[in-house]
């Protein structure tokens, strides 16, 4: 029940949001968060030993006839994800508190009902519930970026939607192929997730069905050469969408692939696992060169996302202890990361009025808070021991180079061409010779301070004590991979 | 059979049925196919119609079944809702551009 | 030995243990928070007395040791499957006389910059970047396996990197700094990826359980060919960190950094990380004599190839840098012929006199009021009488003169050479010459002569203040008899040799023969004779060229002859790796995000729109508006259902 309890209150938050006005909507929708954000941590506090088995499991008969049904449940992979969401959520409201949004009460609705499609998706044991929410946390975002974004929003958010919806599409059809194929041996169809584990397909059929499902994973992650709507989204939607985006969403597909792909056709994902290492590793590699010499801050976030994104998928595929586990836990660390990149990021755009490296520079000396946050994030980004990124980075590399170890080589890359290109923007941001801006910025205050030090405390518990959070995916891990490896 | 179908409707073999109502459709076809008058393509049409109520009335007739007939008198009535509504448009198409040429009408699209 | 047990673990409160990084870290924590709060002597104190606490707590370890290794368990890190990683100390010979290092030379920097510092605005967060080095230099000395060391490793590289660009209004002094923590990634990437193949084949990262497998003989799925892969790349990390050939260009650039931070991480501690490191894998290097081959070279290389550039340089703390490369070359040189001893003696000479020598540097550019060219100083013994004398010790203890420290450890490492090879030798002794000659020309220029700079700077110079001074004298005292810690082997091994025999316990197990027959005392006092000889020589030639000739360095604009033009220029190794990596890395970066990702991965995602938008199109044209099209269209579909009808398709 539980489960239940998380997915509808961001929703009847949402749905109160639109009796109230101006500002006190989003006070509603901070506060709304904050419940939920206790009620995940509740929901910790209340697991059981066993990681590895759905907790909080609601089975109720949506098409009964039909099989399908609205199962709900968290294991320990999905607490991890669940418990990031509703962390991020209020820090990302908390966040926009300090622009003046039209319809805020539209605005902060819309992104409570993300939030709910998102942990539906982390939460979901049935293909179709799945589905559902892995649409219903398209839509609103579709509306935040279109609706609230920057000049070329339009076309840049119908690029996004097409894209995805695409995927999505294809993922349908892939799933509606299962849950067919699931009543093949007379047993009635059903598309639980536990009947998926249990279909005994043919290595072509599974070849195909992991090209139609990873599409719509592919794209949201997004795996290169399938990235393209990624940097112009993340340049052009609103700072809070943005970090939606990235630091929650982009994990759908992640997770996805892992509940979702890995277990189920896992002789399809060895036919293709080659390709998909090769184009990952690529994918880092190109990130990052291409990061280099962004000058727009946001694009820049965008690419080194991408970068770090192609590591965790290289991890993924590694199909190893390690790799996986490394994923799980870099998950969690680009989630923190990256929602900080991009705040301090629209910090500095707010106060200068321009995202252009070029343009910025000697900042610091104005702004020692900044500074040391933007630069605490910054090294848990470039993977600096102690700091999270490290963790993660440090068992996804491991898990390449024990899949193929010139591979490993190559995505290991990513630790130079990373410092490259972050220590570059940051020398060029805040260090220097004084700039227009470095003698009239002001440094920060107390309502981003609150946002950003709750980062920058995840960023050191991470980074020294992982166990705490590799110690909740670890059994759930494992029994993935007893699944694909079967 | 046979024997039920009165003498005087065979004297007219079914086949004249057919041919003619086949050259009065082909006809109707044609002239809407080529004119560009909208008040004769609509007779055109109506050309059509009626080749199929005669071939209807002829199968009717000559398998003595009355089905078809009844069927034609659907047809005439139809048509007659559809002959006023037509006109109707067309009339407003007159008065709006002086002219029934249907080549003028060529906004209908998406 | 071979059932050696695994190290035995510590079993007592951490707690004391603990302290010893904790307490600068604590120092890094106060004068971070309390930034602009804390006036500069006692943000300067608090973090000294931080580094004096964690250096009398090593002392007590080290007064306590005895002789058997053990490890202290504090928590388990990163824990997968079998991997495990737990955060432990490793305590034995090798890290105690490494923390000492740290924490007594540290110490002394850090007092020595409470005056240096002093007119600096920011002078806590200084204090508090200095702290934190000296914590991940601890770790990194403390870890008991790989991946601790490598948190120290890259920690030390990010202080580095902080503190390189402490001043940083002056966009070079940023650009050195990332430069020096990028080559130093490099580095890094490739100790990453020597610890994963560690993992593989010995199935631990353990220092402990490591080198137990790799003394039997157990290489998991591999055979011994394996373990000179590893010790490459864990050499590619060395070589990054203490500035070996290639990857050395970012030591001279770092010295954009305030001076006791060149003496402390550039020239006594940070740098050396790579020795610490092939001498605590020592079993490893041991099984590979050819990565020994590999590393003896690229060390001898190195201490020629930049000590001839150091020739020629006039900036103080350049030369001072390229010296530092040039010794480091040596060490590794030592380890490359497997005089380990000898390398960590080098170790601890070097930082005793090569920090003596920045200081004195920082002291002197102190006085001269941020004057580093030489070509502008000159006569500054009189100014300057105890910076001078205890720079003039520096100096006869890196020239090789005895009874000074660095005759000792470099006569060692001079006499393993020549065991293994005569060719090495030949450039360890070659160097051993220049090295003379270009700190005396230093010396010489400095404090010799008249003074040639500014009426200005003439009116201000001073002796520095004590807090300066005292760690000076210190220092030079050390400097000048260090060396007798490790007595040559003429006079029978010395105490540090003894003292560390049993961490080279496994290597002399593998290959006993390779730790050298005793060579006879004829050779070897010709051996020192020749080593003294060639800084004598090297004095010598300095001092006919610039105090009796009174020669001075020509200016930045004059014409050279070739050979010296590329000295001068530094061999333009910088402008080849600009041409070779950063030119086309930029112009890939640019290519990839102009071309690729805008004319091929978006124009084919567009591309898609477009095909959809005209297939529209043109599906749309069949729309005319015109009745008679549709109508038309419609006939023929109707003949051609029924015609398809009729034909029984």
């Amino acid at each position: 029940m539980l489960t239940a309890l998380l997915l509808i209150w961001p929703v009847a938050a949402a749905l109160l949001l639109h009796f109230v006005r101006g500002s006190a909507a989003r006070a509603l929708a901070f506060g709304a968060s904050l419940v939920e954000l206790v009620l995940a941590i509740y929901a910790a506090f209340q697991f059981q030993t066993d990681y590895s088995l759905p907790h909080f499991e609601l089975d109720y008969a949506w098409l009964a006839s039909a099989g399908i049904h609205f199962h709900i449940g968290m294991d320990g992979l999905s607490l991890l994800l669940v418990l990031l969401t509703a962390f991020l959520v209020p820090l990302i409201l908390l966040a926009s508190f300090r622009h003046e949004y039209e319809n805020p009460s539209v605005f902060y609705a819309l992104v409570l009902f993300m939030q709910s499609g998102l942990i539906g998706v982390f939460v979901a044991l049935d293909a179709f519930v799945f589905y559902f929410f892995w649409e219903v946390a398209l839509i609103p975002i579709y509306f935040l970026a279109g609706v609230w974004g920057g000049e070329r929003r339009v076309q840049v958010t119908l690029k996004f939607f097409i894209y995805t919806v695409v995927g999505s599409l294809l993922m349908l059809a892939g799933f509606v192929y299962l849950y067919y194929m699931t009543g093949a041996t007379g047993a009635a169809r059903s598309s639980d997730l536990s009947a998926f584990y249990n279909l005994n397909l043919s290595t072509e059929e599974q070849s195909w069905v992991f090209l139609l499902i990873f599409a719509a994973f592919a794209i949201k992650m997004p795996l290169f050469p399938l990235h393209s709507w990624q940097p112009d989204t993340y340049a052009e939607a609103p700072a809070p969408a943005t970090m939606l985006l990235s630091g929650i969403m982009l994990k759908m597909g992640i997770y996805g692939t892992l509940r979702w792909l890995m277990p189920v056709v896992p002789l399809g994902v060895s036919r293709w696992v080659g390709l998909i290492m090769v184009l990952a590793v690529i994918g880092v590699i190109y990130g990052a060169l291409i990061a280099i010499r962004q000058r727009d801050m946001k694009r820049l976030i965008a690419f080194s996302s991408l970068s770090h994104v192609g590591l965790m998928i290289a991890g993924m595929f590694s199909l190893t202890a390690v790799g996986l586990q490394g994923t799980v836990i870099q998950m969690l660390a680009h989630g923190v990361n990256v929602v900080g990149m991009f705040f301090i990021a629209d910090i500095i755009e707010r106060r200068t009025g321009t995202r252009q490296i070029p343009e910025l520079g000697g900042l610091t000396r104005a702004t020692p808070l900044l500074s040391v946050t933007f630069l605490v994030i910054l090294l848990g980004t470039v993977a600096l021991p102690l700091t999270n990124g490290f963790v993660g980075e440090f068992l996804l590399l491991m898990g390449v180079y024990q899949f193929n170890p010139w591979l490993g080589a190559v995505a290991g890359l990513t630790i130079v061409f990373g410092a490259v290109y972050l220590l570059r923007m940051f020398q060029r941001v805040m260090l220097g010779p004084d700039s227009s801006f470095s003698a009239v910025i002001r440094d920060l205050t107390g309502a981003e301070l609150a946002v950003l030090v709750p980062l920058v405390v995840m960023v050191f518990w991470i980074g020294l004590f992982p166990g705490t959070f590799m110690h909740i995916s670890e059994p759930a891990v494992n029994k993935l991979l007893v699944l694909i490896n079967r | 059979m046979e024997s039920t179908i009165p003498e005087v409707i065979r004297t007219v073999p079914l086949q004249h049925y057919v041919f003619f109502a086949a050259a009065l459709f082909s006809i109707g076809v044609l002239g809407v196919l080529t004119r560009r008058n909208a008040i004769i393509i609509f007779m055109c049409v109506e050309l059509m119609l009626n080749a199929v109520n005669v071939l209807l009335a002829a199968f009717s007739a000559y398998r003595a079944d009355p089905n078809g007939q009844v069927f034609v008198f659907f047809i005439m009535a139809v048509a007659a809702a559809e002959v006023a509504v037509g006109l109707g448009i067309i009339v407003m198409i007159y008065r709006n551009i002086q002219n029934t040429d249907v080549n003028l009408l060529d906004r209908l699209k998406w | 030995m071979a059932e050696q047990a695994p190290l035995a673990v510590f079993t007592g409160s951490p707690l004391l243990y603990v302290l010893i990084p904790l307490l600068p870290f604590l120092g890094f924590l106060i004068n971070g928070l309390l930034n602009r709060r804390l006036s500069g002597t006692v943000a300067g104190g608090i973090s000294s007395l931080a580094v004096l606490g964690s250096f009398l707590l090593s002392l007590m370890h080290f007064v306590q040791f005895t002789g058997t290794p053990y490890t202290v368990h504090l928590f388990d890190w990163i824990s997968v499957g079998s991997l495990h990683i737990p955060f432990d100390y490793q305590i034995d010979q090798l890290s105690l006389i490494m923390l000492l290092l740290v924490t007594g030379v540290g110490f002394l920097i850090h007092v020595y910059s409470i005056g240096y510092m002093h007119h600096d605005e920011n002078v806590g967060k200084f204090f508090a970047f200095l702290n934190l080095f000296v914590f991940s230099m601890l770790l990194l000395v403390m870890g008991a396996n790989y991946v601790i060391l490598f948190i120290g490793w890259e920690g030390v590289g990010l202080c580095s990197y902080l503190l390189i660009g402490f001043w940083n209004k002056h966009t070079a002094f940023n650009n050195a700094a990332k430069k020096a923590f990028i080559i130093n990634r490099i580095g890094d990437l490739g100790f990453l990826l020597g610890i994963f193949l560690i993992y593989q084949t010995f199935d631990s990262v353990q220092y402990g359980e490591v080198f137990q497998k790799a003394a039997a003989g157990q290489f998991g799925p591999y055979t011994v060919a394996i373990v000179t892969v590893i010790t490459l790349l864990l050499f590619v990390g060395a070589m990054g960190k203490s500035a070996q050939l290639p990857l050395y260009t970012w030591l001279p650039d770092a010295m954009a950094g305030p001076t006791p931070v060149s003496a402390l991480i550039h020239a006594a501690t940070m740098v050396t990380a790579g020795i610490y490191m092939v001498l605590r894998s020592n079993i490893l290097y041991t099984l590979s004599p050819d990565t020994l081959n590999v590393v003896a070279w690229i060390g001898g290389l190195t201490a020629l190839f930049a000590a001839t550039i150091g020739l020629a340089q006039n900036d103080i703390k350049k030369v001072l840098a390229y010296s530092t490369v040039s010794q480091l070359g040596y060490m590794f040189l030592a380890l490359g012929v497997m005089g380990y001893t000898s390398s960590l003696f080098h170790v601890l000479t070097h930082a005793f006199f090569k920090a003596l020598m920045f200081l004195g540097a920082g002291s002197v550019i102190h006085a001269m009021s941020n004057e580093q060219d030489i070509r502008n100083m000159g006569g500054l013994r009189k100014a300057l009488p105890i910076t001078f004398l205890t720079f003039l010790i520096g100096c006869l203890a890196i020239a090789g003169i005895p009874p000074f420290s660095g005759f000792f450890s470099k006569d060692e490492i001079l006499t393993h050479a020549f065991e293994h090879n005569k060719i090495l030798y030949g450039i360890g002794l070659l160097t051993a010459f220049l090295t003379a000659f270009y700190m005396f020309r230093l010396l010489f220029l400095t404090f010799f002569g008249e003074f040639r700079g500014t009426e200005e700077q003439k009116h201000h110079l001073h002796e520095s203040p004590a807090t300066m001074t005292l760690p000076l004298i210190v220092l030079a005292i050390l400097a000048a008899v260090g060396g007798f810690m490790n007595a040559p082997l003429v006079l029978g091994k010395g105490y540090l040799a003894d003292f560390l025999a049993p961490l080279f316990a496994y290597s002399k197990q593998t290959n006993p023969e390779a730790f050298g027959a005793e060579i006879d005392h004829a050779t070897e006092y010709m051996l020192i004779g020749l080593s003294v000889a060639a800084g004598v020589l090297g004095i010598v030639f300095a001092y006919v060229q610039y105090v009796s000739r009174r020669v001075r360095p020509a200016d930045d604009a004059s014409q050279r002859g070739f050979l010296e033009n590329l000295v001068y220029h530094k061999y333009y190794v910088d402008e080849l790796y600009n041409t070779l990596f950063v030119k086309p890395s930029m112009f890939l970066s640019r290519g990839l995000h102009d071309f690729v990702e805008k004319r091929v991965v978006d124009a084919g995602v567009n591309g898609v729109g477009r095909g959809v938008f005209g297939g529209s199109k043109l599906l749309g044209s069949l729309q005319t508006g015109r009745v008679e099209t549709y109508l038309l269209l419609m006939v023929i579909g109707i003949v051609v259902v029924l015609a398809l009808n009729f034909m029984k398709f």
